[in-house]
């Protein structure tokens, strides 16, 4: 079987610019960050990126690469706005295909299924029928006759996830209380990339927990990368938790454009290696 | 007592709490999903009380088969709902959702999208997020900890959650399961019991007049002749709410006294 393991840079030659690029985890939870921070050290752009927002929108969004976004909202979790997607939303960076959170889901889910739609209940009524002005709606052929959103697939040119761990030929596992949707961003998508904390063997998948946690099976995955740490900082339970003495620097910084720029020197201007360091001597800096 | 209220006095959070449980009484066996901190306490109050059946989760992936203070960890876990299973939960109908609001107006639509052109905002909010689905699909209340003008408008920026007058236009499918039961604020419930489905003052909050909610509210309210005083909390459900739930006080942070 093939070995799908690769550096998070190697991911990122696989990307192009105008790509159509999913982006798993859910607000400020298990981000696969390590990529995303890849991905800004490239030169790749003008890209729609279909999110359930965090971090991953902001970062993004602060580097400009962002032509249009598909999400229901962007969060950190415990700071309610993400102030590098508030900012961008409010200087007009970017188009916003704006959907509720289910219609979102339902869209992944039409694409794995390679369906154009999914009949939902959702959206009628609201505003998001009003500034998508390409959503349409689907009458029931049966006795009902009732008139439902269809909620359009929302395809992929590429997937980007983080999960606990995965073997080399790509399936992967996730070990906390809650899978997101990382399993349909891979279905949904012609090419997906999977980092993980550890790399593991087929053999050692089960030695954690049961076979309901294999969530992403290798014949989804193109890429596997270890980034230990590879979701900060966001959470990864139960490998890490959510960094939020970081997370509340990042928000700090991200209202700020000199202190952005601080930031940006400190913690993004290298490798992943040096990002790792420098979170290491900011909780140094902190205990001090 | 860290609540700022001596062993009698009941507090406005107090009230708040008490109002926003009273949402779930007849709920039944569904989720209650409350958003904000009076609303979640309300909750666990309804359910250590007078609705028993609820279904609580621990804010993530876990229902919860215990009723822990605000901030500590069940000792119960009873089920899972992770988001993919919380959304579709949405859609079965067995759920009551208690959101906040940016804005909402006289018809109970309400945004926490963005203020001002939603092309280009003049201040961003959060989104969407589930709100849509959760008006056409559920009962779906509003709290509001600080009721003003701003928050309580004619017309909300962006249609989030759907009201009455929205889902009517918007034919049988948006009507079928709509409801929207209650707003909440700090300083009275609200309801859509007119002829119109348009927003109604059904109590004040002990201390608040009539006259400061009507200037505190950008559109005319239905007012009755008669205003009640939201009830007071029992001396049970005080010991709960100060002793059990609640003992640090987060409550009078979101509404101080």
């Amino acid at each position: 079987m093939s070995d799908k393991t690769m550096t998070a840079e190697h991911v990122v030659g696989r990307l192009r610019t105008g790509m159509t690029l999913g982006i798993g985890g859910w607000g400020s939870r298990r981000k696969p960050m390590a990529l995303v921070r890849a991905l800004l050290r490239s030169d790749i752009t003008d890209l729609t990126v279909v999110s359930y927002g965090g971090p991953d929108v902001g970062l993004l969004a602060a580097a400009g690469r962002i032509r249009r976004l598909v999400a229901p909202f962007a969060t950190l979790d415990s700071i309610p706005l993400e102030p590098h997607f508030t900012a961008a939303r409010q200087r007009g960076a970017f188009d916003l295909v704006e959907l509720d959170e289910a219609m979102f889901m339902w869209g992944l889910t039409a694409a794995a299924q390679r369906l154009p739609f999914l009949p939902v209940r959702a959206g009628l009524g609201s505003d998001v029928m009003k500034v998508n002005a390409h959503l349409r709606t689907v009458t029931s052929p049966y006795e009902d006759a009732e008139e439902l959103v269809a909620a359009p697939a929302l395809r992929l040119d590429a997937a980007l996830v983080h999960l606990n761990r995965a073997d080399p030929q790509g399936n992967a596992q996730y070990l906390g209380p809650d899978p997101y949707f990382d399993d349909l961003f891979c279905q949904a998508a012609a090419a997906s990339y999977v980092s993980c904390e550890r790399i593991v063997d087929t053999a050692d998948l089960l030695k954690e927990a049961g076979p309901q946690t294999l969530l992403v099976k290798r014949a989804f995955v193109n890429g596997v990368v270890q980034t230990p740490n590879g979701a900060h900082f966001t959470s990864c339970v139960p490998d890490h938790d959510r960094d939020e003495s970081f997370q509340q620097a990042y928000a700090r910084a991200a209202r700020d454009p000199q202190a952005w720029q601080r930031f940006t020197e400190r913690f993004l201007s290298g490798d992943e290696e040096a990002y790792q360091a420098a979170v290491k001597a900011f909780h140094e800096e902190q205990q001090a | 007592m860290s609540s700022g209220a001596t062993t009698t006095g009941v507090t406005r959070a107090e009230y708040c709490v008490v109002a926003c449980a009273e949402a779930w009484r007849h709920a039944g066996e569904v989720l209650a999903s409350p958003m904000g901190t009076v609303p979640a306490i309300g909750a666990r109050l309804a359910k250590l009380t007078f609705a028993p059946d609820l279904l609580l989760t621990d804010g993530e992936a876990l229902l919860i088969g215990d009723v822990p203070a605000l901030g500590a960890r069940a000792q119960v876990v009873e089920g899972w709902l992770p988001y993919r299973q919380h959304l579709a939960l949405v859609a079965t109908g067995r759920r009551h959702v208690m959101m906040g609001a940016g804005q909402i107006d006289r018809h109970g639509n309400q945004n926490i999208s963005c203020i001002g052109d939603w092309a280009r905002p003049a201040r961003q909010l959060l989104g969407v997020r589930g709100a849509p689905v959760n008006t056409l699909n559920n009962p779906t209340s509003y709290w509001v900890p600080k009721h003003s003008p701003r928050v309580f408008v004619e017309q909300v920026d962006m249609v989030c959650g759907v009201g009455y007058d929205r889902a009517a236009e918007a034919g049988p499918s948006a009507t079928r399961f709509h409801h929207v039961p209650e707003v909440i604020s700090n300083l009275g419930v609200f309801d859509f019991a007119t002829p119109d489905h348009s927003m109604r003052l059904r109590s004040r909050h002990p201390g608040v007049t009539v006259e400061q909610i009507l200037e505190a509210t950008g559109f005319a309210l239905a007012v009755p002749d008669d205003v009640p005083c939201t009830r007071e909390p029992t001396a049970e459900e005080l010991r709960l709410v100060r002793e059990v739930i609640d003992p640090n006080g987060a409550r009078d942070r979101e509404v101080p006294a």
